[in-house]
């Protein structure tokens, strides 16, 4: 074949390409990816109190820097981390236990457990909410009670209500009902662990627990490392559960707020307070980008270093 | 799953009809809405009076307009309306909140201008100061109702303590004391979990006494007092006096907890807005009275929070302005009032007509506009227009001043450097 012919035999446009993922990419293009960009372009302007126009990055300055914003921001942020370091400390080592617990062929009724632990996960937050704080209501809760008749009733407070356990509570109220997660996709993979591998472990003279160290752990590594990515994108988008048990203001005195309940605040207004699209968007970017560089810090420190095993 | 290439032309018909179909279902929503008046408010809890009373009294005047209550609960009613107005989603009728949220809807285009509406000459210019513009010259919604602010009390609980109604704070005090040592009622029923009633029915409620009433108010809007000034210094210390009488666990009680409290008769005195009237009256089997907030010593002025809460505009993008005026003018009738007051007993009406009400608690609320000087709460007017927001700072320091994990003179001091960072004549 020669050069010139090889030209004129040009390949067909692949209409089918366009056919097939056109609708998708439109969707997504139009709800997620213009919406992102709306938000970006958003942030760079200023429409409060009449003026509107380009400020460049002054929004985020103020943000930064402006004793008003800064310190919501600054506390929010760090109340979100507090609440990200509850669940990567609580939430997904028991979910892992609870993988290995269910995964064990001598357990009964494991079908059972699996659906009991995993139900929270599919109720509504809003419901989750409502039937904790009746729980732990002290006027009306069944806790204190609980507490009393094993006879720790002197350590019950009001800890949805006091600064230095709202947030606390608030995030093993979320633990309770997302531990699901991680165990159905850790036991998920435990099973798919081939028994041959775990059998020559076992003819070699190692006991359960070493089992699990040096055989299971390893292959299960990927999967917790995609859990805890999950959970961190998961945690900083989180507003549902603060929203539904404190509202928008997260008190007392702020001490369970989230970017998520801060972004409302700024964007939507509350009560008095008028909301500003300008401020809500550089909140949101904001948020946005905290996730980003999560992600990509995981990406090349954890995930390239992670070996993954095809059976 | 759709396989594309097996469509029988009889199948692309069906296909078809059924986009036909939702196109025609999905019309009928916004044809109804072109034909009647929809109205948009945050009082779901009356719903049902406005289908089954105020609703059926217009429509015997005039039959031909269809009226539609449509309510969002109160908390998500300001972000949601201005998404509706945004989208050109929103009712014809526009319930206004007072002062600047509305005046901001106004300005931003969303509310029509009322200067021509005759039922207007009905209301007093304090009645329709909540919605005109700071000069004074526009008015955008017309007032409807306004709520007080008192104690109400259990009857019952204070007849078998023995005790009498407390006129000044020394007897405000003992009647607490009396409660809480001599029986098992909670003396106060109110919790901090939701923040707002440490101000609304804290704050705003006894602070009037304080700052005397629109004297006080009218100091702060001209920079003459500051919130660190002793009238407001006091007001939180008192409110820290609260904290004994409160319940167990008051800071995770929220309003509800609270109402159901002092419907249950666990609770001796409720620190209320005259909207509980209601709630009370349908959950509460015992006899309950109110009283004003007490005063310093006997026979000094008392000032009362008689707080214009309530208006109702017209969406600048209705296309039945016509009718929405109609209703409005039979909205300033004293049929109207009558009605209202009655079948929402705590939402006082803010027309000049003379009006009997029937519920006595709210005939006693009423009756203080007599005895007492009136004023509104203070952070509503102008002074919550700016970043930090004063309403927003007015729930947080006075649930933390009650909690006690802040002192008033802290309180003062926040409050005041968060006015001062904006509003020019506090600085």
């Amino acid at each position: 074949m020669t050069p010139s012919n090889q030209h004129d035999e040009k390949k067909p446009f692949p209409w089918h390409l366009v056919f097939f993922l056109g609708p998708g990419l439109l969707i997504y293009v139009v709800f997620s990816v213009y919406p992102l960009l709306d938000t970006l372009v958003l942030s760079l302007y200023n429409e409060q109190q009449g003026q509107n126009g380009f400020v460049g990055l002054q929004n985020f300055i103020t943000l930064v820097t402006d004793d008003t914003w800064s310190q919501a921001f600054w506390n929010a942020l760090g109340n979100n981390f507090k609440f990200f370091a509850i669940h990567m400390l609580v939430q997904n080592p028991i979910g892992l236990l609870l993988a290995v617990l269910l995964s064990s062929p001598k357990l009964r009724l494991s079908g059972t457990y699996r659906t009991l632990i995993f139900m929270p996960t599919m109720l509504s937050v809003v419901i989750i909410g409502f039937v904790w704080q009746l729980l732990l209501s002290p006027i009306w809760g069944i806790s204190e009670n609980f507490l009393y008749s094993i006879g720790l009733g002197q350590y019950f407070d009001a800890w949805l209500g006091k600064e230095s356990s709202a947030l606390i509570t608030l995030a093993f109220i979320s633990v309770w009902q997302f531990v699901g997660i991680p165990m159905m996709l850790i036991y998920a993979t435990l099973l798919n662990i081939p028994d041959d591998i775990v059998d020559a472990s076992v003819v070699d003279g190692a006991n359960s627990f070493q089992t699990f160290w040096h055989i299971k752990l390893p292959l299960i590594l990927p999967t917790i490392a995609m859990v805890s990515i999950l959970t961190f994108v998961a945690n900083f988008n989180a507003f549902e559960l603060i929203y539904a048990v404190k509202g928008a203001l997260a008190g007392p005195d702020f001490s369970t707020d989230l970017m998520g309940t801060f972004f409302y605040r700024t964007f939507f207004g509350f009560q008095l307070q008028q909301g500003s699209a300008s401020m809500g968007a550089a909140v949101a970017t904001l948020m946005f980008l905290i996730i980003l560089v999560g992600v990509m810090l995981f990406l090349f420190f954890i995930q390239r270093r992670i070996q993954r095993f095809q059976f | 799953m759709f396989n594309v290439r097996s469509a029988s032309p009889e199948k692309k018909i069906a296909t078809k009809l059924t986009c036909l179909a939702a196109i025609l279902l999905s019309s009928i929503g916004t044809a109804q809405a072109a034909n009647g008046l929809s109205i948009e408010s945050w009082r779901s809890d009356d719903a049902n009076i406005w289908s089954d009373v105020i609703i059926p009294a217009f429509n015997k005047s005039h039959p031909d307009t269809k009226v539609n209550f449509a309510p969002t609960p109160p908390t998500e009613y300001n972000s949601a309306l201005q998404a509706k107005l945004k989208a050109g989603s929103a009712g014809d009728l526009i319930t206004c909140r007072p002062f600047d949220t509305a005046l901001d809807l106004y300005k931003d285009g969303y509310l029509a201008n009322l200067n021509d509406l005759k039922g207007l000459k009905q209301f007093s210019d304090v009645a329709k100061s909540a919605w005109v513009t700071d000069d004074g010259k526009d008015q955008f919604c017309m007032p409807v109702a306004s709520v007080i602010h008192g104690f109400i009390y259990n009857k019952e609980i204070f007849k078998e303590l023995n005790l009498s109604v407390p006129k000044t704070r020394d007897e405000f005090f003992k009647t607490l004391d009396t409660i809480k040592s001599e029986s098992r009622y909670i003396p106060l029923a109110m919790g901090t979990a939701d923040q707002w009633e440490a101000a609304t029915m804290g704050f705003q409620n006894i602070g009037p006494n304080y700052w005397q009433g629109e004297k006080g108010r009218k100091a702060l809007l001209s920079g003459k007092e500051k919130f660190t000034d002793k009238a407001y210094v006091d007001t939180w210390k008192e409110l820290a006096q609260w904290k004994p009488y409160l319940g167990r666990g008051f800071e995770a009680q929220k309003y509800s907890d609270s109402q159901n409290l002092f419907t249950l008769g666990r609770a001796a005195i409720y620190p209320a807005g005259s909207w509980d009237i209601q709630t009370f009256n349908n959950q509460a089997d015992f006899q309950f009275g109110a009283f004003p907030p007490p005063v310093a010593k006997a026979g000094d002025t008392c000032y009362i929070s008689d707080h214009t809460d309530m208006g109702i505009g017209i969406n600048a993008s209705s296309t039945n302005k016509e009718a929405a005026k109609v209703f409005l003018n039979w909205m300033a009738s004293k049929e109207f009032a009558t009605l209202y007051a009655n079948a929402v007993p705590g939402f006082f009406p803010l027309s000049d007509h003379q009006i009997d009400i029937k519920d006595p608690v709210a005939q006693e609320f009423m009756s203080w506009r007599q005895q007492c000087e009136s004023t509104i709460r203070n952070s509503y007017q102008i002074l919550s227009r700016g970043t930090p927001n004063l309403e927003n700072q007015l729930w947080n320091v006075s649930a933390q001043v009650i909690n006690g994990t802040m002192t008033p003179e802290a309180a003062a001091k926040e409050t005041q450097e968060g006015l001062e960072q904006w509003y020019k004549p506090q600085q």
